[in-house]
């Protein structure tokens, strides 16, 4: 009797989900005149021309190329510099780190919108603006913080005793930490670059801020359109739609270990 | 754990260290900087003092748009937090429709935000939107455009669309750390659900919720992008919440010496209310050591 109620309370939560999802995919594949003329809940005139539009069109799908080339920069930027950080943390105390360590969670806690002006001056300044490197380094602002908690939280959980056996084997640290801890902890590094990945996607007003034309990302892209005349609903829930696979993509590699990686990771 | 006093750690976290502060503290001087100041452009900038500060914090706009802010962080919370843990005691525990529904419900976190603001504009609309079309139809007057309540409405049921999974998962994972053995010892006493709940799961939860509420918070009263593209702030000022106030002031009127003001005011209320929760989380750390 209690299963089946937890059947139906998760059914109409998933429901809740995934209809206004499947509303903007159902638009996707409409006519603009069966958008706006009539009211379907399946498209009748079935076309692909809104996804033709997006892919034929490089200031489109440049978008998606652009939104690709800075995440991935960022997530690798992100946990190559966590990586030791968080092994410090997590296995030796020193001046200041617990000062330290809260310092890098403020920046996680910092509005973006505080921060868009001085990163627009800062980068102008030095000349990275437009490029994929600025929005990359501004995205860390709030990755590195996340990627080192994450990591700290998983690497507490290997013994010590490993660290010491590997140095009385003769490892040298380098040796010791690529061949030895970072397999220990592979989950936790999928789980850190699974977070990254995702903030760094989503995020829109800094990478807005930063770019203009090269490198310009997708979600950017979708607001110009937005505020043209003429409003082409079609090709608006096309893009939408192409900005949910990736995502889709990444959850469904990582689905065995976003719960564990909530719980240990503490996020 | 006990860890070794050893600072050459600071060598390994000196990476860290130098990203952050170019991309944290540089910027954050820059703003301190013109909250002092005074600007006319071409880089000329006359000492302003506290000026900016005392105009701020008596500023009527100020004092609303955060009244909102904090309106809309509470409702938020008030809706997420319970409804996230029903829903992670609802779901199922292994097997083929656990990985379903994890999947399905991350599946809202990783939509970029102005992907989900667009969603839920679309969706909503009188004329083309599934949830505006069938309200106009069972006579309801639901336009998010033009009435506040109806535009709070939308922006309060997309970020409980869009969030709650992030709560329900955490809670889940805290959930799944129960060993067997507490719930078979709960129906040898014959305790009741509720028993089981506050006495089992809430306290086993307690740590990932509290992360959970924290990052709720902060992400809440932070929150740019949905509103913006859903509302734009209004109708009227009715959504406009500290962050789009903010951006309007900076990049909009370019009043760079307020708006300075205003973010360093912004950010130390968070980082405030952030530390509490720290402190209390890493208290509790130390309590499940012992």
């Amino acid at each position: 009797m209690r299963l089946r109620g937890s059947a139906l309370v998760m059914t109409l939560y998933l429901l809740f989900l995934l209809i206004p999802i499947y509303w903007l995919v159902n638009m996707s594949f409409k006519t603009n005149t069966e958008i706006t003329s009539t009211f379907t809940l399946f498209p009748h005139e079935f076309t692909l021309r809104n996804y033709a539009v997006i892919l034929t069109d490089p200031s489109w799908y440049m978008g998606y190329v652009n939104s690709i080339i800075y995440v991935v920069m960022n997530t690798v930027i992100s946990i190559t510099v966590a990586l030791p950080a968080a092994y410090a943390f997590s296995r030796y105390s020193f001046m200041g780190d617990k000062h330290l360590f809260f310092w890098l969670l403020t920046n996680r806690m910092a509005p973006p919108a505080v921060f868009a002006l001085p990163f627009f001056q800062l980068y102008s300044s030095v000349g990275l603006f437009d490029t994929h490197i600025a929005v990359a380094l501004a995205h860390c602002l709030f990755n590195v913080p996340l990627a080192v908690w994450i990591l700290e939280g998983f690497m507490r959980g290997v013994p010590k005793e490993i660290d010491e056996t590997a140095y009385i084997d003769g490892y040298s640290f380098g040796h010791f930490f690529i061949k030895i801890f970072m397999p220990l902890i592979a989950s936790g590094i999928g789980v850190a670059a699974f977070f990254c990945f995702m903030f760094s996607w989503v995020e829109l007003l800094l990478s807005r801020t930063l770019t203009s034309v090269n490198a310009k990302p997708i979600a950017a892209t979708m607001t110009r359109t937005v505020s043209a005349s003429g409003m082409d609903w079609g090709v608006l829930a096309a893009a939408g739609v192409l900005t949910i696979i990736p995502g889709a993509l990444v959850i469904y590699f990582v689905r065995n270990y976003i719960a564990k990686g909530f719980a240990l990771g503490r996020v | 754990m006990e860890k070794t006093q050893n600072n050459k750690a600071w060598f390994l976290v000196l990476p860290v260290l130098v990203i952050v502060a170019f991309s944290a503290v540089i910027p954050l001087m820059t703003v301190v900087n013109y909250s002092l100041n005074d600007t006319f452009g071409n880089n000329e900038f006359f000492w302003a003092g506290m000026e900016w500060f005392e105009e701020m914090v008596t500023s009527d706009r100020l004092h609303e748009a955060l009244g909102r802010q904090i309106l809309f962080s509470a409702i938020i919370l008030a809706i997420e937090v319970p409804l996230g843990i029903y829903i992670a005691l609802n779901m199922p525990k292994k097997g083929f429709w656990a990985s379903v529904s994890l999947v399905l419900m991350a599946l809202p976190l990783l939509i970029p935000f102005n992907v989900v603001g667009t969603i839920w504009q679309i969706f909503g609309r009188v004329d083309i939107g599934l949830l505006g079309h069938y309200l106009a139809e069972f006579g309801i007057d639901y336009n998010y455009t033009n009435d506040p309540l109806d535009a709070w409405i939308t922006v309060i049921v997309m970020d409980v669309w869009h969030w709650t999974s992030l709560v329900a998962l955490l809670c889940y994972a805290g959930l799944q750390s129960i060993p067997q053995a507490y719930y078979q010892a709960a129906r040898v006493d014959q305790a009741s659900r509720w028993a089981v709940f506050r006495y089992i799961e809430l306290p086993k939860m307690a740590g990932v919720l509290l992360i959970a509420v924290l990052l709720r918070f902060m992400d809440s009263f932070m929150i740019y992008t949905e509103p913006f593209v859903v509302t734009g702030g209004g109708p009227g000022n009715s959504t406009t919440f500290l962050s789009i106030d903010l951006v309007k002031m900076a990049i909009g009127q370019f009043d760079l010496g307020p708006a300075a003001a205003f973010s360093i005011m912004y950010f130390l209320v968070i980082l405030l209310v952030s530390w509490v929760f720290y402190t209390v989380m890493t208290n509790l750390d130390k309590e499940e050591g012992k």
